[in-house]
């Protein structure tokens, strides 16, 4: 298909069609997908995680500014939650993405989560390798403003940047499970506040419990996003975990675990889109649900029933 | 197939810092089940271009209140034909002068939505005139 081709060229038109085809599952994208697929995986993944406010789209413009400063070219994939009601989305990260976009070589497309609950939306995945196949060296994902237990993008990242302000909570916060076991790098932004240095050592507190299994050691970083404060010490660690996982070869795991969980998803995605198209065929949902609501039933036996159904013969 | 969602960007051309009615716009557009992308303040005629080709958006609303559309809006109109984007429909809101229409729509402007305008009427024309 000629939009593939100029995509691979680096045709941004080209890319932003693409990105709207597969967003929107448009006839053929699986097509597409499996043509660019082919072209994947030379591009470094960056996650960025945190509070909603706590500063990821400003520290997501420095850092894309540092990159394209030492000549990378670079993707960045911005994600807004969509809402439940009506389906609208207010995309709102590229107010605070100013330095960057004065780069050529960067391209910054908005997502709507679309009722992806992880942080992130369903067609993330793809929107990256087709940013990836277009020759972008790094790409940064910037994950809806998160609270606890949003750690898709640890999947999908092959840096995961944990960001703090300070201000949010006590101790306890940092030993619950979810985010903070994601992080490779942390960074406690809008470190000039009152309450930073805390924040800072009880991130270095939890870490000396729980260290990551390998031999990376997570670093604490502050940052003042707004005024460049400590962005060039997060671009270097970012760099230092980078060469880490290419010496210790751990990126290779990673990337194959990723392809196995992506894998299962597509899989159980056709499956679940399956079964949908079925029961609309079977079409009795309704008497199911009034049987249920009389007690006649229950759920778990309706599945029971519903089960061989759906089944491919 | 998922539903093909209309994407549409909010952007403030040239230098009046007041978007208080551009923010009012993206908040409707939102809730009529659009993906509304807002770039704030102080954008060039380039950014705004920029940013339309890389959302591949179908809709442009240019909020403008310091008196320079006529130059503001042709830019970004002759930027968005270089770019093979003139299939954008362009909706300009804020103070425009009714004599200054006629050469705004001539040069592609679609149609402008002076204060007072209800959010209804902007979605409604938005629909309509949507290539399909």
């Amino acid at each position: 298909m000629e939009l593939i081709q100029e995509a691979l060229k680096g045709s941004e038109r080209a890319i932003a069609r693409l990105i709207t085809m597969v967003e929107n599952e448009m006839p053929s994208w699986r097509e597409t997908m499996r043509t660019i697929y082919a072209h994947t995986g030379k591009a470094y993944l960056l996650g960025f995680t945190g509070p909603t406010g706590s500063g990821k789209s400003t520290l997501v413009d420095r850092v894309a500014h540092l990159l394209c400063t030492n000549g990378y070219s670079v993707g960045i994939v911005a994600i807004d939650p969509s809402s439940p009601f009506t389906g609208g989305a207010l995309l709102g990260d590229r107010i605070r993405m100013r330095e960057v976009v004065t780069h050529e070589n960067v391209f910054i497309r908005s997502l709507g989560t679309r009722g992806g609950l992880g942080g992130l939306s369903q067609a993330t995945s793809d929107v990256i390798k087709i940013l990836d196949a277009a020759g972008k060296e790094f790409i940064l994902i910037e994950t809806i403003g998160i609270g606890q237990d949003e750690v898709e993008i640890a999947q999908i990242a092959d840096t995961s940047i944990v960001v703090s302000v300070p201000g949010l909570g006590d101790d306890i916060q940092t030993i619950k499970a979810g985010i903070m076991e994601i992080g490779e790098i942390f960074v406690v932004n809008k470190a000039d506040r009152e309450g930073a240095d805390h924040v800072v050592t009880m991130i270095k507190a939890m870490l000396d419990v729980h260290p990551l299994s390998d031999a990376w050691q997570q670093p604490v970083i502050k940052t003042v996003a707004t005024e460049n404060g400590g962005v060039d010490e997060l671009y270097e660690n970012i760099m230092l975990h980078r060469k880490y996982l290419l010496k210790s070869d751990l990126l290779a795991v990673k990337r194959k675990e990723r392809i196995g969980r992506e894998i299962t998803r597509l899989l159980e995605r056709r499956i679940a889109q399956y079964v949908h198209n079925q029961m609309k065929e079977i079409g009795s949902l309704e008497d199911l649900v009034e049987e249920v609501t009389r007690r006649e039933t229950d759920p778990y036996s309706c599945v029971d029933r519903l089960l061989p159904l759906v089944e491919k013969k | 197939m998922a539903e093909k969602k209309i994407r549409a960007m909010v952007a403030k051309p040239g230098l009046d810092g007041h978007d208080r009615g551009a923010k009012i716009i993206a908040r409707a557009l939102r809730d009529a089940g659009m993906e509304v992308i807002y770039t704030g303040l102080r954008q060039t005629p380039e950014q705004i271009v920029n940013a339309a080709l890389q959302e591949d958006i179908d809709v442009l609303l240019l909020s403008i209140l310091s008196g320079a559309h006529n130059h503001l809006f042709t830019a970004i109109m002759k930027g968005l034909q270089e770019k093979d984007m003139a299939q954008v429909l362009v909706i300009g809101g804020g103070v425009i002068p009714q004599e200054d229409i006629p050469n705004l729509k001539q040069a592609g402007i679609s149609e402008t939505f002076g204060p007072g305008t209800s959010t209804e009427t902007i979605i409604a024309y938005i629909k309509d005139n949507l290539p399909s």
